[in-house]
């Protein structure tokens, strides 16, 4: 194996791009995104229903649904490629090395099961452990995610846990071989507000513990601005802007985060109207040239129409948009 | 509305501000297992008290919020004040007019018709196979309020421009359209009958964050131009603040807490209400921590006794355990909380 330098990312993702070959033509649901994690980092990816956050998380961890496939790009995990494996070897890094908790802890625990048999089923298949260890584990595990009176819960069912404790237990399956990175799409939508903090900070807690990286995907920017160390914003496929918590959500710099942020309604703001965005995100087959969001960007000009912005660095953040090519910041500059 | 006027509640005429009063409402749902299980397992029946004693008044043109966590019985509330419910117990009087009464079934349909529902999920709520003008016309027909087709028509064609969609779109399905549209389509369709009293069931919690606040900013406008009064139900803190004149708070079918909106959020009083307040997450980074609510809500079917919160209250005592508290005025807000009436919590 080849040696990882001590600063090298836990995950890389390089030019990823994510096709669907339909009979009328291919669809671009993912194109030309990059990101990469560190040990112990909270990545949050956010973006409206479609801008490709999930089909990202789902490319990570090779549970592409055909026929979605990665047409081009990379993936590094701990400096080793993992998109190209054959379908077995992945299998083995998924669950070892990545784990992912999924929005509906419901439909992610198998109901004909028990909790103990399905975590003992994982921790052997990934760790070289005899059955009665395993469901030592399991029981440690449960106690760890917070589940009270652990090794009695341990033999109950899916549906004798309610909705907060089922999703610790899909956490506590994910946690089972001690993964380096957790992917958790929507892990708390499902959840109302005060179990969802309990979530949070169990995620946030078991993070810094163990030094594992998370990619926390979600549409909640609450969620985000209390989990995430960094955010990248995803529209039509493509990060808009990606930096640290506080300046995307603070300092948002692409119009689209900015009007994302506006939209929100804030406890102790009294405004009368919200800040909308017009419009709605363009379908994949309509993804119009040049910067995806012009039909619905308030600083829309002529660049915007023909050119795609590339990311580019801006303050601590990288964005793409053209209001800050060079040319338009010395012309502001000017003014 | 101003402050003055939540403390004068009681000294002002019955029906001149207040459109719909709740009083005591109740539903229970029975989700016993068939008799013969219930002979062979010796268990008795089970009764899901999903609405226990409920009351609070809706003033009109006010948007009366009510909130909560997942199953404290909000959406029963709204399907017992639009019908879809028969009230176990308790009254629910709409514009003066008791709705429970014996032999009022045709008032109660001409009172309905006041009324329509907008409900969470605009993909389940609209028929796919109808095209969104006859979708929109279905309670103009139902309500007979026009019989010419041109008029009906032009009708469509008015309140899709009133919404924010073309003429034009009446022609189409509805998968022709995104979420938010389809949700300015229930809006129309709930605008045909003429209502003057909205029901919103989580109108948008099935949205994105953009496309919620132009229907918010929508409902809000419909409400100025045509004098509206909305029950809006939402687990969404946030939203609930934007939108609302007055709050409710719910847990376990009881209404715990209600008062004027701002007064409920700044002086929170209900131990409830506070958590919930301090487990919204943090958009400002000002680096305030969220305190998780410790536990979770309860079973409905075997509530615990007394005060339902008070297995999760920070402040119970012995009393919170056996006695039920009632809803009391204090300081403009309505709450049932022992604590609060005891002064061990202010």
């Amino acid at each position: 194996m080849i040696v990882v330098p001590a600063n090298q990312p836990l995950l890389e993702v390089k030019n990823l791009r994510i096709e669907f070959p339909t009979r009328r033509g291919t669809l671009v649901a993912v194109n030309d995104v990059s990101l990469h994690i560190d040990p112990g980092e909270v990545l949050g990816v956010v973006g409206e229903s479609g801008a490709g956050k999930s089909l990202t998380g789902a490319a990570i961890i090779g549970l592409l649904e055909p026929p979605g496939r990665i047409a081009e790009g990379q993936i590094m995990l701990e400096g080793r490629r993992i998109d190209d494996l054959p379908y077995e070897e992945m299998r083995r890094i998924r669950g070892r090395r990545i784990g992912a908790i999924f929005q509906d802890p419901l439909t992610s625990l198998n109901p004909l099961y028990t909790v103990s048999r399905q975590l003992v089923e994982t921790i052997m298949t990934h760790l070289p452990l005899s059955e009665k260890e395993a469901r030592a584990r399991a029981i440690e595990l449960l106690q760890e995610v917070g589940i009270p009176s652990a090794e009695e819960r341990v033999d109950h069912y899916p549906h004798q846990f309610s909705g907060g404790m089922r999703q610790r237990v899909v956490i506590a399956l994910a946690l089972c071989a001690e993964p380096r990175l957790i992917i958790a799409d929507e892990p708390t939508t499902a959840l109302d507000v005060s179990i969802q903090a309990q979530i949070i900070s169990l995620l946030k807690r078991l993070c810094k513990e163990h030094q594992t990286a998370v990619m926390l995907v979600t549409h909640d920017m609450g969620v985000i601005a209390e989990a995430a160390d960094r955010v990248a914003v995803m529209y039509s496929g493509r990060i808009a802007e990606i930096g640290p918590v506080r300046e995307v959500v603070l300092n948002a710099k692409h119009p689209y985060t900015h009007g994302l942020m506006g939209s929100i309604p804030h406890i102790g703001h009294d405004v009368d109207e919200l800040t909308q965005i017009q419009g709605a995100m363009p379908r994949l087959t309509e993804i119009p040239a040049g910067c995806a969001f012009n039909p619905r960007c308030p600083k829309v000009f002529d660049r915007c129409y023909h050119d795609r912005p590339d990311l580019q660095p801006v303050e601590a953040s990288e964005v793409a948009c053209h209001l800050y090519d060079a040319e338009e910041r010395r012309a502001a500059a000017g003014d | 509305m101003t402050d003055t006027a939540v403390t004068t509640t009681d000294a002002r005429p019955a029906d001149a501000r207040t459109l719909v009063k709740v009083d005591d409402l109740a539903r229970y749902f029975d989700v016993s297992p068939p008799l013969l299980n219930r002979l062979i397992e010796r268990t008795g029946r089970a009764v899901v008290r999903a609405v226990d004693g409920v009351s609070f008044e809706i003033g009109r043109g006010e948007t009366f919020s009510l909130v909560g966590e997942s199953g404290c019985g909000k959406s029963t509330v709204a399907r017992l004040i639009v019908g879809l419910y028969r009230p176990t117990d308790g009254s629910i009087v709409f514009d003066g007019v008791d709705m429970g009464q014996p032999g009022a079934r045709s008032f109660r349909q001409g009172v309905q018709s006041r009324m329509q529902m907008i409900f969470q999920d605009p993909y389940a709520s609209l028929n796919p196979r109808w095209r969104v003008t006859n979708i929109i016309a279905e309670p103009i027909h139902a309500r007979r309020l026009l019989t010419d087709k041109a008029e009906v028509n032009r009708r469509v064609g008015e309140l899709l421009t009133q919404v924010g969609l073309s003429p034009k779109d009446g022609e189409k399905y509805p998968h022709e359209f995104s979420g938010g549209q389809r949700q300015r389509i229930s809006i129309a369709r709930a605008l045909a009958g003429e209502p003057e009293f909205l029901i919103c069931d989580e109108p948008t919690s099935a949205l994105d964050v953009s496309v919620q606040s132009q229907i918010l900013n929508l409902m809000k406008e419909l409400q100025r131009s045509f004098n509206l009064t909305y029950l809006f139900i939402s687990h969404d803190l946030a939203v609930v603040y934007h939108v609302s004149t007055t709050v409710g708070v719910m847990y376990l079918g009881r209404l715990v807490e209600w008062a004027e909106t701002k007064t409920l959020f700044n002086r929170p009083k209900h131990p409830y209400t506070r958590m919930l307040l301090d487990a919204i997450p943090d958009l400002e980074m000002t680096g305030r921590q969220r305190v998780p609510v410790a536990g979770e809500v309860p079973s409905p079917i075997n509530p615990p006794s007394g005060c339902p919160f008070h297995p999760r209250c920070p402040h119970a005592n012995a009393r919170c355990a056996a006695e039920r508290p009632v809803l009391r005025v204090f300081d403009d807000t309505h709450v049932a909380c022992h604590a609060v009436e005891e002064g061990r919590l202010s």
